[in-house]
């Protein structure tokens, strides 16, 4: 018994276990949904799943289940920034705990009861639980918005190296939140015309309704809410990979404030599609401020792994410079990835809302929807690896290990997603007739990339499944390492 | 070597996926025995539409061609069209007139004027008839493959042409789905030999090299095509390729819109596309290898 209450204090009550125990859900989550789109389904393997699995595929209720599916895979990624902001940011235990436990609870009802309501026949008690499992996880921010308050006794920095007020009131925490603010006001806009939508799974997609002229309140809603609330999960990991990587000095002094800005500004504007026809000016501005401070972190990130690898030499060459930024991935990737995603998410939505009328809304929609669901995937995944990155340099990855694991990621994540944008916009240089190869090597690759990912994932979930059976096991150790603030690297 | 191998690999596969696609690759030929001249009458009353299976009424009978619109077909049209003057050719295009639509500035809305617009263009590869600069033909084994490569303006003369019209979404959602909600023209669920999908394994596609291609028309009827084995798949009010094979151009001219709506899914669509109430859009001058039509006439 105390074997098992051992780990299972580890995996429940610790900050690198609940981290743990999501990825792992994600994990399975994606492994087992994975094989029902795509190419899965070409080669048969979603038919063979359906059969196994007894799922009951209502096909008037595809975009129903889509919708739950990638809800209840956003709230574990949700969970796990929560873990990782209750780990780096002080605050009273009682907010830690209890925004912990209830997003927890939330995010695996949502998963598991969702899941069983989307792919397993309309039991109404299922998608009760779900809802729940939603409520949780809105209650665990508000709990996490509290206990952030910037203002809090106690949280006051002095340490001028960082962005602080003359009055000491800590810029970096009162950025993160804003973000918590603002999701909390987002989530409104998705879980208002939820409730009406999902009243009988008479739902959509929003790609399905980007040519329609004129769009209903709660249509605009829904479209505004998907855009923001993937936008603040990026500006929350951008957030913490500040925290970790222990971002300071002139550029953090403006970093934070234009976060603070930015995020309020883009949120303002995000909800303002409901209302007024201009609201992208606002995103863009808003996009602007965000994106600065992410700059800035790429810089300061850079600039620190140089100097660090390379202290000691007097006159570095340019090619010790290079290998100095490169010698460790773990810490790399992450800023590396939020350089690549401009020039395959940035990049691509900037082309297609200048050439929109000119280029994409002549072609049919469904290749505009190619170009939409694979902009938003790659956001998506590219969030997903910086998250792996932490985690890999949190369970203490060292040497050829975290070489290996560091540069996989980055190759086999960029491999995809470069074929993924390639694919995305393809027919701006092959025509349909003459695509079928260069969508078979781009499928290829992307496939290849996802799918050692995945490996490399498994790899590592049985690893630590391995590492639990152990007395002495690293779990352990990370028992122990609540406070993730003392990491910093 | 180890080096080598991969590099290799990469090379090889780069290479084949530059290699050139050869457009004019046979075509197995096969008689389904679907006449494209014969009509099915349906009839007024209400039906479930959309994805959610509101009931919609449809004041009048009309009948629906049981096929897409041949290559066959549409040449004699071309060669009739041609030689009457109703089309001509501008700039490696057949285009025809058009007398424009009603335009509201809507944001992203095109204008339509009154003037000639494309109805198929001269100079695409992937085309399935020949045009010797007299007369059109059409190229060998095609001939009862619907028409694509031909825009809505192309879809619109060759209707009103014979004194039929293009359809409503309307009409052609009630004419694949019947009274009873399915979503699919055969009922619930699909399968490989019910339609002309991507990567459905028929016999005329090879995702290796040209990918997917067109299947004649009425090819889902439940025959047997050198052991190739269909499901018979036509509609309740027996009409063939309603799921599948190219996407159909719609009548309908929305307000504020430029866009000309197409349904049914196409050879080059994942089957969630094939559902009976999903909509594809597009410029009217648009025209691809998977998008077809046919047309209705009042009984």
């Amino acid at each position: 018994m105390q074997f098992v209450k051992d780990r299972f204090t580890y995996l429940f009550n610790s900050t690198k276990g609940l981290i743990l125990v999501a990825i792992a859900m994600i994990a399975l989550e994606t492994a087992l949904f994975g094989m029902l789109s795509g190419p899965m389904a070409e080669l048969g393997v979603r038919d063979v799943v359906v059969k196994a699995f007894n799922m009951d595929m209502v096909q008037a209720e595809r975009e129903g289940r889509i919708i739950i599916l990638y809800h209840s895979i956003a709230m574990a990624v949700v969970a796990i920034e929560v873990y990782m902001i209750t780990g780096l940011i002080a605050m009273k235990a009682f907010y830690r705990t209890a925004s912990r436990v209830l997003i927890t609870i939330g995010y695996l009802f949502a998963m598991v009861f969702g899941m069983g309501f989307a792919y397993w026949g309309h039991n109404w008690a299922l998608h009760g639980l779900y809802i729940a499992g939603l409520t949780l996880i809105f209650f665990s921010g508000v709990l996490l918005a509290i206990g952030i308050w910037p203002w809090e006794q106690g949280s006051l920095r002095t340490d001028k190296a960082y962005a602080v007020t003359r009055k000491g009131l800590d810029l970096e925490r009162a950025a993160f939140f804003t973000m918590a603010l603002a999701t909390l006001a987002s989530v409104l806009f998705g879980a208002v015309p939820g409730s009406y939508f999902g009243n009988g799974f008479e739902t959509f997609l929003a790609e399905n309704i980007i040519r329609q002229p004129h769009k209903t309140l709660l249509e605009d809603s829904i479209i505004g809410h998907l855009h923001i609330m993937l936008t603040l999960i990026a500006i929350a990991i951008t957030l913490i990979v500040g925290r970790w990587l222990d971002f300071k000095g002139i550029l953090h002094k403006i970093a934070m404030p234009l976060m603070i800005i930015g995020t309020i500004v883009i949120s303002i504007g995000a909800w303002s599609v409901i209302f007024v026809a201009w609201a992208h000016t606002i995103i863009y501005v808003g996009s602007v401020m965000v994106m600065l401070p992410a700059l800035f972190l790429v810089i300061f990130g850079w600039d620190k792994f140089i100097r660090e690898g390379v202290a000691g030499i007097q006159k570095p060459t340019g090619w010790q410079k290079l290998k100095a930024l490169l010698r460790d991935p773990l810490r790399f990737g992450p800023l590396w990835q939020m350089v690549f995603m401009n020039f395959t998410v940035s990049g691509v939505g900037i082309f297609m809302a200048v050439k929109l009328d000119e280029i994409i809304r002549v072609l049919p929609w469904r290749e505009e929807r190619i170009t939409l669901t694979g902009h938003w995937h790659i956001l998506s995944a590219i969030i997903a690896t910086i998250i792996l990155f932490y985690y890999g340099d949190m369970i203490g990855l060292k040497g050829k290990l975290r070489q290996w694991y560091g540069w996989s990621i980055i190759i086999l994540s960029d491999i995809a997603f470069g074929a993924v944008t390639l694919f995305e916009l393809k027919r701006l240089f092959v025509s349909e007739a003459e695509q079928q190869p260069l969508v078979n090597i781009l499928m290829l690759l992307a496939d290849f990339g996802l799918g050692m990912l995945l490996v490399i994932l498994a790899m590592v979930m049985i690893w630590r499944l391995l590492d639990l059976f152990r007395k002495k096991g690293r779990w352990t150790l990370e028992r122990e390492q609540e406070d993730l603030s003392t990491e910093a690297k | 070597m180890k080096h080598t191998f991969w590099t290799l690999s990469l090379v090889t596969m780069l290479l084949a996926s530059c290699a050139p696609v050869d457009l004019n690759a046979p075509v197995p030929v096969y008689t389904t025995g679907v006449d494209p001249q014969a009509w099915s009458l349906i009839p007024a009353g209400e039906f479930l539409s959309g994805q959610f299976n509101h009931p919609v009424t449809i004041e009048n009978d009309y009948e629906m061609m049981v096929t897409p619109v041949t290559v066959a077909q549409y040449v004699d049209f071309l060669n009739q069209a041609m030689a009457n003057g109703t089309l001509t050719i501008a700039a490696d295009q057949i285009v025809g007139f058009y007398p424009g639509d009603e335009f509201r500035g809507v944001n992203h809305e095109v204008e339509i004027t009154p003037g000639d617009y494309i109805n198929v263009p001269l100079d695409d590869p992937a085309s399935r008839f020949n045009y010797d600069g007299t007369t059109f033909s059409v190229n060998a084994g095609w001939e009862h493959h619907p028409m694509t490569n031909v825009s809505w303006f192309g879809a619109w003369s060759y209707c009103g042409a014979h004194d039929y019209r293009l359809p409503t979404e309307m009409e052609w959602e009630k004419a694949a789905r019947g009274t009873d909600g399915r979503p699919f023209p055969w009922g619930d669920e699909i399968a490989r030999n019910n339609a002309n999908f991507y990567a459905s394994r028929d016999p005329f596609e090879d995702m290796g090299s040209f990918g997917s291609r067109t299947s004649p028309v009425g090819f889902y009827n439940g025959g047997t095509y050198d052991g190739y084995v269909t499901l018979a798949s036509a509609s309740p009010y027996g009409l063939y390729d309603m799921a599948g094979n190219v996407w159909q151009w719609m009548a309908d001219v929305y307000e504020g819109q430029h866009y000309r709506y197409m349904r049914g899914g196409s050879k080059d669509t994942y089957e969630m596309d094939l559902r009976a109430w999903v909509r594809n859009n597009a410029a009217p001058v648009y025209y691809s290898p998977g998008v077809g039509f046919r047309c209705v006439r009042n009984p």
